[in-house]
């Protein structure tokens, strides 16, 4: 039995839908412990979520947590851990994630099992499993220290039945400083609405023979259909054709997708590393020798502008039904 | 003012993993090391901030193993002044926290105005010292710079945070910078350069020189890595036949039916 805190991430003030696939695995984690869910932001609401899984909501409404401030939140959550006192710590491998949780645990003096795609009860309480070297292998990681904070690659579970909890929400007032010597001065989007890669469930990716930056247009119409992320092999963005944000691969993103779509992409072995967890991986590449189709579910040996083209118009006309 | 670089050397991206006889790590016998990719464009950055502002030095801090000293000869032949390396058996099998607890003791030796770092180290991805280094030092912390400007007592930093989205931020130093590529083109060191660097003072240092003996080591590890194994195979796949257009007919109908993914 475990008492589990899931720190849930927040857009206009409610849990992002991560926090489900966070709290699910948590109530099926603490096998009797309490679940419970902790939100920050300016003003935060907790409502609902209970229904994903939470016996207990507690909210940290602060204008110092207005933003993304490492400082500010790592000391909000450090104190709200403090207080609620929880075996096990979960928080998504996200952006915001990944930043914040090394450092909100380094204020408790505990360590965090990072980027785990399994969580299982192991000898010595609840465990990870990580993938290392880019996924090129995977290795059990315990935390020692309490209690044990670990950052979840997402989607790694498949949550369906949820246990609804209690979701009594409760505020706590963290003691936080005027000034953390950081301010964001500027928000800027770039890519329209298109899904976060690291966090994306579906992703189309393309290669150097895109060609051009132009072609990478061949995929807005069929991301659109799939909500699909839009990622790139190193040899696109070494090419120009897209910015390095876009890289999946060993010295670009890691990506875990239900689907991952790979057109005109060889498969080099750092690329294979960043998107290998890929629950369906097809490929679509003219040369029937390209190493990806070793690796992929369904392989299409076609020219990426002939076959995506087509794919498009079949989904258009699945999704329409 | 001085300027810092977090520095690590890790397997080349072209490392076939193997892993070791008791699953507690991976067969390093023929690995080719190299400085971390991200690492670089930290060592550019700090070099380039250094010739703006005319004086100070870039010192370079890495914590590994046994030949660290050569990734950090690579750091100080791209132009680095010196180096400050902590290579002892007390630090071998340090965890995140470990780590970067000794390197903020070697920081805060060096009296450094900002310290960069790459974002992501390529090994084990763990995305975790800069910003425990940053808690130690209780400096802020900015991640993922892409764009760099230094303002004085602050800087401006771009930073990606996913989504297409990208943020200002402008950060008080001392602070700690974590580098993205695109923030920069690293230089190659040149062939003086890598004789100069021959010369260069590189300065060892312990955990009893640092006061970290209860920090670093395999033995205060609260992060403990074991059972080390290789991912599943995947299935073979299934190359589609016949003509193009019944292929991504096939194709969706075993997404929608088989895979059930759309």
């Amino acid at each position: 039995m475990s008492d589990i805190l899931v720190f849930c991430e927040t857009a206009g003030g409610s849990a992002k839908s991560s926090a489900r696939e966070l709290l699910g695995k948590a109530r099926e984690l603490a096998d009797g412990g309490d679940v419970v869910a902790v939100l920050l932001g300016a003003d935060v609401s907790g409502d609902g979520l209970g229904e994903w899984g939470a016996d207990r909501v507690v909210t940290v409404s602060d204008d110092a947590l207005a933003s993304y401030v490492p400082g500010a939140y790592a000391a909000a959550l450090s104190q709200a851990v403090e207080d609620v006192g929880p075996d096990v710590v979960l928080g998504s491998a996200s952006a915001l994630g990944k930043d914040l949780l090394p450092r909100a645990a380094a204020l408790l003096e505990t360590g965090v099992g990072a980027d785990v795609v399994d969580l299982r009860e192991g000898d010595d309480g609840i465990e990870g499993v990580r993938p290392l070297y880019a996924g090129k292998c995977l290795a059990v990681v315990n935390v020692t220290s309490d209690p044990k904070f670990f950052s979840v690659r997402p989607n790694s579970f498949t949550i369906e039945d949820v246990e609804a909890g209690d979701g009594d929400v409760e505020e706590f007032e963290a003691d936080l400083d005027d000034d953390y010597g950081y301010e964001v001065v500027d928000v800027t989007k770039t890519g329209g609405d298109k899904p976060d890669l690291t966090e994306a469930d579906r992703i189309i990716a393309g290669g150097r023979s895109i060609k051009s930056a132009e072609n990478f247009g061949i995929f807005d119409e069929i991301s659109d259909l799939l909500g699909a992320a839009v990622g790139a092999s190193r040899a696109a963005v070494d090419a120009g054709y897209c910015p390095h944000s876009m890289q999946v691969g060993q010295t670009g993103k890691t990506v875990n997708p239900s689907l991952y779509i790979a057109c005109g992409i060889s498969g080099a072995i750092q690329h294979l590393a960043g998107m290998r967890t890929s629950r369906v991986i097809v490929a679509i590449n003219k040369d029937p020798d390209a190493p990806i189709f070793q690796h992929s579910t369904y392989g299409i040996v076609a020219d990426l502008f002939e076959a995506v083209p087509m794919l498009t118009d079949e989904l258009k006309g699945l999704l329409a039904d | 003012m001085n300027i810092g670089v977090l520095l690590k050397q890790v397997p080349d991206t072209e490392t076939k993993v193997r892993i070791n006889g008791d699953a507690s790590g991976i067969e390093e016998g023929d690995i080719k090391w190299i400085v971390n990719p991200y690492d670089e464009f930290a060592v550019e950055e700090a070099l380039k901030l250094n010739a703006a502002l005319g004086d100070g030095e870039v010192v370079i801090f890495s914590l590994g193993r046994p030949k660290t000293v050569e990734a950090a000869r690579t750091a100080l032949a791209m132009g680095a002044h010196r180096a400050v390396i902590l290579d002892d058996d007390g630090f071998q099998g340090s965890d995140a926290y470990g780590a970067a607890s000794a390197l903020a003791k070697a920081i805060e030796g060096e009296d450094i105005g900002i310290v960069f770092a790459g974002k992501i180290a390529i090994d084990d991805q763990n995305v975790q010292a800069p910003q425990i280094v940053a808690a130690k030092l209780e400096w802020p912390h900015v991640t993922n710079a892409s764009a760099f400007e230094h303002e004085g007592d602050t800087a401006l930093v771009k930073r990606d945070v996913g989504g297409g989205v990208a943020e200002q931020v402008r950060v008080t130093l001392p602070a700690v910078v974590t580098c993205d590529k695109g923030l920069n083109t690293p230089r190659y060191a040149s062939l003086p350069g890598i004789m100069k660097a021959k010369r260069k003072p590189v300065k060892n240092l312990s955990p009893s020189d640092l006061g970290v003996e209860d920090d670093v080591g395999g033995d205060n590890a609260k992060v403990v890595l074991s059972g080390y194994h290789m991912p599943p195979a995947r299935p073979a796949g299934r190359i589609l036949q016949g003509e193009l257009s019944d292929q991504i007919k096939e194709l969706v109908g075993l997404l929608r039916t088989e895979a059930k993914v759309v």
